[in-house]
């Protein structure tokens, strides 16, 4: 086994380690693991099997494998930013809704304040 | 028992064809209970026609799905000073009559599960969704020391104990509310049994059959299974059983 491998094995095992740690102790949502998983795996099978890369870049018509590393990383990164971003505009959104939700309840609690003798908003 | 006081939580997305009905037939066969409809964000007319037919309805500013929608409904519960928490389907699925039978058996464990029996009521599920359900129910089942034949019910009854605990841990993840939701109350300690009850066909909406859809379930299912058993989170501590704290009030007292 080749350096390489081993750091490679290293690092997807932390990975690996890292994500189902998060989920255990719900600090990350199944939503968000799922894609850091599959990271995980994807690169402990190029670890233990790195002619697999060749094969995979050969079957895509990829001259240079590394080349294929180099997209498939750039493809998931874009990937992650998508969803966080669809994530935040959903977040944005019910931020909104929560703070609409709480201008009308205090305008109508104060209106019941008012109008409860004794006690005062 | 008698003076147990009952909280029926029905969580309602879109059920406007069906929740009029079902708010009258609790009422109907549970007089005493409060009657509570969680609007999980509906965008039909939900909200309205539950509170005409006489709920209580807490309208959640947007969806938060089933989990989301009965952990309202149990912090609500113990806010509200009640002892018991039924959950119960808007669709018309599950027979209000058989809540009282569930309610009952709190006196002798934390959560009541309604479990749909094959060969009974007009229910049927086949192929990977069939095997999925099989699966769950013996893996959960072990763990909570009990038989368990479906754990994927959403007709169950809480207790006060269970309240506190999965009115601060229920997920909302897929499946997290029903797997999760017992295999955590299994693991804090309490008692989770499971009552013969027989489901009616759904009266609104079209239930999802499609062989990819039910792969994706058991996939999901697998995921949620194996991720609710290797949870490690603190949880709360519960206190004795109010069964046994009974017993030893009897047995003080001149």
């Amino acid at each position: 086994m080749t350096t390489l491998q081993v750091v490679s094995l290293a690092v997807s095992v932390a990975i690996l380690v890292a994500a189902v740690d998060m989920l255990r102790r719900r600090r990350l949502r199944e939503k968000y693991a799922v894609l850091w998983l599959l990271v995980g795996v994807g690169q402990l099978a190029l670890g233990l099997f790195p002619s697999l890369l060749d094969v995979v870049a050969g079957a895509l018509g990829i001259a240079d494998p590394p080349n294929l590393l180099a997209f498939g990383g750039i493809v998931f990164l874009l990937g992650v930013t998508a969803h966080l971003s669809w994530e935040a505009s959903n977040l944005e959104d019910e931020t909104r809704t929560l703070a609409e939700e709480v201008a009308m309840l205090r305008v109508q609690v104060e209106d019941l304040a008012e109008r409860t003798p004794g006690r005062t908003g | 028992m008698s003076a147990r006081r009952v909280m029926v939580v029905i969580p309602a997305f879109n059920e406007q064809a069906c929740i009029a009905e079902v708010v009258a037939e609790v009422r109907d066969r549970l007089p005493d209970a409060t009657v509570v409809v969680v609007d999980d964000g509906s965008t039909d007319r939900t909200r309205a026609v539950a509170d005409a037919a006489g709920a209580t309805v807490l309208s959640l500013p947007f969806n938060l799905g089933v989990g989301g929608a009965l952990r309202l409904g149990l912090r609500y519960g113990q806010r509200t000073g009640h002892d018991a928490v039924v959950q119960v389907d808007g669709d018309g699925q599950h027979d209000p009559a058989a809540v009282a039978g569930m309610v009952a058996r709190l006196d002798e464990c934390d959560i009541v599960v309604g479990a749909r029996f094959a060969g009974e009521g007009d229910y049927t599920v086949r192929g990977p969704r069939r095997w999925a359900m099989v699966l769950l129910a013996a893996v959960v089942g072990r763990m909570a020391g009990t038989e368990l034949t479906d754990v994927t019910s959403g007709f169950r009854a809480f207790g006060p104990r269970a309240m506190v605990l999965l009115g601060q841990t229920l997920p909302t993840e897929y499946l997290g509310d029903t797997i999760d939701a017992l295999v955590v109350s299994s693991r804090a300690g309490l008692v989770v049994r499971q009552e013969a009850v027989v489901m009616r066909p759904r009266q609104g909406g079209v239930p999802s059959q499609s062989p990819y859809r039910a792969a994706l379930y058991l996939a999901r299912a697998g995921l949620a299974l194996v991720l609710a058993f290797a949870r490690r989170e603190t949880l709360p501590d519960l206190g004795p059983a109010p069964w046994e704290q009974r017993t030893q009030t009897t047995v003080g007292s001149p």
